[in-house]
């Protein structure tokens, strides 16, 4: 498999004068050609600081990026500047945001949003680009592309909307695309669509696919690999079926366990007890620590290295030391398809 | 729960909720809802946005006065004309927890102040000191602390936020609470805990739930009874695990069949039912069967007439022409 993207020790910091919020440390991956990485963790964990910081979205200040780097064909795009950066952007990595009404300029008409970086980047002309504009439309499952591209996107559904976001992405070709959250804002049934567009595109166009996301059904359904975040750290790493049919790490135990299963009987929910750690003060051993039924003295003092279970599986818990005593996973994991 | 020992809590028949936004255009946000509420159960109302679920959980509370039909309440008319007084007695059964924990409490109150509010309305403390302990069991009943007591909203997180709205809930002894979306601003985690929480209260305090959610699966979880609506009509009313495991209304098969389940495997060779385009306008809603110009098995008949919601075996509703004996014919073909 071919590497596209290599995100080695990095940490990215807010600061104010008084506090410093470290928002995601240490995190390292790879993202490989055509597959979908699905990085999961609750709100506050670090996905999407980790992914706007390799496109170097982040203001700064507040933001800084503290160590590390983000290999894109063997060149650090931390060291870049900001005009490389637009050209990145512009050319090999696409991006969609969870939320298709504030990512778009409503002043704009969406044609105008869909060639921008055609005309600046491909240096395409503004007609050659307007019909690439309109063959993306229609790429994408817009209807009537030829009335659509003049209209502004107040006049596109939710759903819609987040087809254009999908579009623009595209524009370029990227060999990269980054989705934070893009079926969030939806309806089931229009979340079904979208996912099933960004599936078909990654075949035709062999694009790699960071996808963030808190719902555990839609990485089931979209993901090849999953990166499990928490407190800022990446805790555990494999592909998705050893991520939900054998996990390591007591916090995706406890993620997977809290979900409700669409057919299962009906008994009390998992719940873990209490709430994340604050990133001002991150709790010098394992970020899960407090929350961990589990937790051993060590766990308290020092964070864990990463231990190979396989060679796609890694994961950062004292348990997986020898030292340590044997626990099992809890939980039966999975969909749970017996109903009865 | 047992069919014959139920009682009728809450009952709906023909709720309409129009909202006119100039002379020539109405949205029809509810148009025509039949369903009963038992005692002591939780029926969960599902639906994609603008379906008109939440509207109808605030017409059924009186937070929105029905353009047509009715709501009874163990008996008593929710809508017709009541005094003051007779409001604010009324008001006192039935509760509300919102969607969103930060928008639903006052940022310049205390918690305090807050959970007491409703005590205070209904004057159901009679002292200074019976107000603060009230308040202080209902924050541990939640699971709060007391000394939570006298902190601000912003000092709490979204879970804990949810905590609190409960507590104000619980507070005046409600029987019927409508928790519109009580858990989607929260984390999956979060999310777990409130749901127990809830699901304890109510064995604990005999409550009745409306729950309303877009999150098939957690409805799943938490009914006992669930209704799929679209584009203001009841499509279908059964049981969870009937519901679940023998949906009758095509839009309820769509629904089921687009939501991912967490099983890698089990994703990989389910086939999804496609559904063409999406909701149309409530303004204009279609002749008919509002879902059949999006549903694969519409027929001439659908475009004619509105099927009619009923019950086809028991404690199983649908609004179906395939379910009519007068038109099941016609789908045979």
């Amino acid at each position: 498999m071919k590497r596209v993207l290599e995100v080695n020790d990095l940490s990215v910091s807010f600061k104010s004068d008084s506090e410093e919020v470290q928002a995601v440390r240490n995190v390292h991956f790879n993202l490989y050609e055509r597959e979908t990485l699905a990085i999961v963790g609750e709100s506050g964990s670090g996905k999407s600081v980790t992914v706007q910081s390799i496109l170097q979205l982040i203001a700064m200040p507040p933001g800084e990026i503290i160590s590390g780097s983000i290999l894109l064909n063997g060149e650090d795009l931390v060291q870049k500047s900001e005009k490389q950066m637009e050209e990145i952007r512009g050319k090999e990595i696409g991006v969609i945001f969870q939320d298709p009404m504030t990512s778009l300029n409503p002043t704009m008409r969406i044609g105008r949003q869909i060639t921008e970086g055609l005309i600046k980047h491909q240096k395409m002309s503004k007609k050659i680009a307007y019909e690439k504009g309109m063959e993306l439309l229609n790429l994408v499952g817009i209807p009537n592309p030829i009335t659509r591209i003049n209209q502004y996107p107040h006049e596109f559904s939710g759903g819609m909307r987040q087809r254009v976001m999908i579009a623009i992405a595209l524009a370029s070709n990227p060999k990269i695309l980054l989705a934070d959250e893009p079926t969030t804002a939806l309806d089931v049934t229009i979340q079904a669509q979208i996912l099933g567009l960004l599936k078909e595109i990654q075949q035709n166009m062999k694009t790699a696919i960071i996808l963030i996301t808190h719902n555990l059904g839609v990485v089931a359904n979209t993901a090849d690999r999953v990166a499990v975040m928490y407190g800022g750290k990446m805790v555990e790493t494999g592909t998705v079926d050893e991520i939900f049919y054998n996990p390591k790490h007591p916090y995706t135990w406890g993620l997977l366990a809290s979900m409700p299963k669409l057919n299962d009987a009906k008994e009390e929910l998992q719940s873990i007890p209490g709430s994340p750690p604050d990133l001002k003060s991150p709790p010098k051993g394992c970020p899960f620590a407090a929350r961990c039924p589990h937790v051993m003295k060590v766990c308290d003092t020092h964070m864990p290295d990463y231990i190979k279970t396989s060679s796609t599986q890694k994961t950062a818990c004292w348990l997986l030391d020898e030292r340590a005593p044997k626990v099992n996973s809890p939980i039966n994991v999975g969909g749970g398809r017996n109903d009865e | 729960m047992m069919s014959n020992s139920r009682k009728k809590l809450v009952e709906i028949s023909n709720l309409k909720k129009y909202f006119k936004l100039d002379r020539h255009n109405t949205v029809k946000a509810v148009d025509g809802l039949n369903f009963d509420i038992y005692k002591g159960e939780t029926f969960g109302l599902v639906g994609e946005s603008g379906c008109g679920k939440s509207t109808a959980g605030r017409t059924i509370l009186r937070l929105y006065q029905a353009t047509d039909g009715e709501v009874l309440f163990k008996g008593e008319k929710v809508h017709e004309k009541k005094s003051k007084h007779e409001l604010k007695v009324f008001n006192q059964r039935m509760q509300m927890i919102f969607q969103d924990p930060y928008a639903s409490l006052n940022p310049r109150m205390t918690v305090i102040d807050i959970i007491a509010e409703g005590l205070d309305i209904h004057g159901l403390s009679n002292s200074r000191k019976e107000r603060i302990q009230k308040v202080n069991e209902l924050l541990e009943t939640v699971g709060l602390n007391r000394e939570h007591g006298n902190r601000y909203p912003y000092e709490f997180s979204g879970g804990q936020r949810q905590r609190i709205g409960i507590a104000r809930a619980l507070a005046v002894n409600p029987e019927f609470i409508v928790a519109d979306e009580p858990i989607s601003a929260l984390d999956v985690s979060i999310q777990a805990q409130v749901v127990n929480l809830l699901k304890k209260l109510q064995k604990e305090q005999e409550l009745t739930y409306l729950f309303i959610a877009h999150d098939l699966s957690m409805v799943r979880h938490i009914s006992d009874r669930v209704g799929v609506m679209y584009l203001g009509n009841m499509a279908e009313v059964a049981t969870s695990r009937e519901l679940y495991k023998n949906p009758l209304h095509p839009y309820t098969k769509v629904l089921l069949s687009a939501v991912p389940i967490p099983d890698p495997k089990l994703e990989r060779t389910r086939k999804r039912i496609e559904v063409k385009g999406e909701m149309p306008s409530p303004i204009d809603p279609p002749s008919g069967c509002v879902f059949r110009t999006r549903c694969p098995l519409a027929n001439d008949v659908c475009a004619k007439e509105k099927p009619i919601f009923q019950e086809v075996k028991q404690d199983h509703w649908v609004a179906c022409h395939m379910y009519d004996d007068r038109y099941r014919t016609e789908f045979n073909k």
